[in-house]
């Protein structure tokens, strides 16, 4: 990283942090004003030292949810995109197949969580199968948006110089979806972590997938407001950190596409 | 190249261009002017091949040996945005299979000749829109294009960057004698670019007019000055006038 970006992601970074601690300390002086209860809203200062006082226990939660969300990030991403793909090669395809990728986003991730856990065996499997489920949507839509509306100028030059359909698919078809496929990513990004602890809510304790799901669970069970916060913040965390690497590589991918920014 | 009748009609049946008869020889620079919405571009696509018209027939008599390339320059630049300039410059050569090195060296003779020797690794993002609509020239002549057509490529650029391409224009087909086809609104540019011009009447386009222009081969920006110009472009004015009507 030179200097100038390095000062760009400085310049990025300080406004939320400012905005997450000023928000911190206006609810710690208001919790502790109000006598608020521990079980109702805890106190921010006792969210950080359970954060620092339990951190093995939470870091192993996250990462066994970190590792779920990230398979199921990867096989949003790798099959999103290749059903996408197939959807796009022709109209009566599309026309076919496109109203069933809709299931994927209609359909309720609480009642075939059981299911899943049944046929994968519970475990990380089957949680990221639930945040797979969670999360292709958006993928296929968005990658599949960006292969259909390709510059018809530049299918009718393709055409004129005799590339077939598989030259136009490499050569310009799927270049010209890759700022969708992004935006498809990004939203994928974050679906993933909810879908990876909703899936951990209601399968990881049967299995060894023991993530930030299965501690905010028993967490609220037994009354430790701060340790589901605590558990949340890392969930929280955990997306925005996925949502920054794809924005990340989108924007490595795409840095000759657009003319240099000036803001 | 001829065509005979054609006659193009949308669906919902609106008629854009009819009974056109048109013959262009090989090595001619021809103008085909209207107003808009006249059916222009739709008759360039035609002769392209990209659009078969409803009615008619379009025959290109191709020579007898050697190769028989159609090059189509739209009115934006239309470039990949993740190739370079020579990437770009290229990509008809790569689609027709010829290989690497010998693609890159044609496609960089032909970016210098468009005065872009110095911006080969350049990014279209990084170009200004006259510099884009070179590269766009400079892509269509990688075939060495038998027919070349142009759909109002300058249409969207500054006056200046315009006559600048409109020389190009006239000096790449002056070395290359192919045979070029463009459309456009301006009388100015028809007259100063063309060795002749057809005007299209409104819609239904219909021919009103087709002539030679008037002119010395050398053309250069002084020109445009000149009587015989002026001449010219009214010739070509009152026939568009005589199509509104």
């Amino acid at each position: 990283m030179n200097g100038a970006s390095a000062r760009r992601f400085v310049a990025s970074i300080w406004p939320p942090v400012l905005v997450l601690v000023a928000g911190m300390l206006l609810l710690e002086l208001y919790v502790r004003w109000a006598n608020t209860p521990i079980y109702l809203v805890p106190r921010p200062s006792k969210v950080v030292s359970t954060l620092v006082l339990e951190r093995g226990y939470l870091l192993a939660a996250l990462w066994s949810t970190t590792k779920a969300a990230v398979v199921g990030f990867a096989s949003s991403a790798v099959f999103g995109v290749a059903i996408a793909l197939v959807l796009a090669s022709s109209v009566w395809v599309r026309r076919a197949f496109s109203p069933y990728t809709v299931l994927f986003q209609t359909v309720p991730i609480i009642a075939i969580a059981p299911m899943l856990s049944i046929w994968f065996a519970p475990g990380l499997k089957a949680v990221a199968a639930c945040a797979f489920i969670v999360s292709v949507f958006p993928v296929i839509a968005n990658t599949l948006a960006g292969l259909i509306s390709t510059d018809l100028a530049l299918v009718d030059l393709f055409r004129l110089y005799g590339a077939g359909s598989w030259a136009t698919m490499r050569k310009l078809r799927f270049p010209s979806s890759l700022p969708s496929l992004f935006t498809g990513l990004r939203v994928a990004a974050g679906l993933t972590v909810i879908g990876t602890v909703v899936a951990e809510f209601l399968v990881g304790e049967l299995g060894e997938a023991q993530g930030l799901g299965v501690v905010i669970v028993s967490a609220s069970h037994n009354g430790h407001s701060d340790r589901v916060f605590a558990a949340v913040l890392l969930a929280s965390a955990l997306g925005l950190a996925m949502l920054g690497i794809v924005n990340l590589v989108g924007r490595l991918v795409l840095a000759n596409w657009y003319a240099p920014a000036r803001d | 190249m001829s065509l005979r009748g054609v006659r193009q009609v949308f669906p919902g049946g609106v008629v854009a261009v009819d009974s056109i008869d048109l013959d262009v020889g090989a090595g001619e620079l021809l103008a085909i002017l209207g107003p808009s919405g006249c059916g222009k571009s739709t008759l360039l696509r035609i002769i392209a091949g990209l659009d078969q018209p409803t009615e008619g027939a379009v025959t290109v008599r191709r020579p007898a040996a050697g190769r028989f390339d159609i090059a189509y320059v739209f009115q934006d630049a239309h470039l990949l945005p993740w190739r370079t300039v020579l990437g770009n410059a290229a990509l008809p050569l790569e689609l027709q299979g010829v290989d690497r090195a010998r693609r890159r060296e044609v496609a960089a003779d032909a970016l210098v000749k468009v005065g872009l020797g110095d911006a080969l690794e350049r990014y279209p993002a990084q170009l200004s829109g006259g510099m884009r609509m070179r590269v766009s020239l400079a892509r269509a002549m990688v075939t060495a294009p038998t027919l070349l057509l142009l759909d109002e490529p300058f249409a969207a650029l500054d006056e200046i960057t315009r006559q600048r391409l409109d020389e190009q224009l006239r000096e790449l087909w002056q070395a290359r004698r192919m045979t070029v086809i463009f459309v456009t609104h301006s009388t100015n540019e028809a007259v100063f670019l063309a060795e002749r011009t057809v005007v299209l009447s409104k819609r239904p386009g219909r021919i009103v007019a087709d002539r030679a222009v008037d002119l010395p081969a050398q053309r250069t920006g002084e020109l445009r000055a000149t009587a015989e110009f002026a001449r010219e472009t009214r010739r070509v004015y009152d026939a568009l006038e005589r199509g509104e009507a």
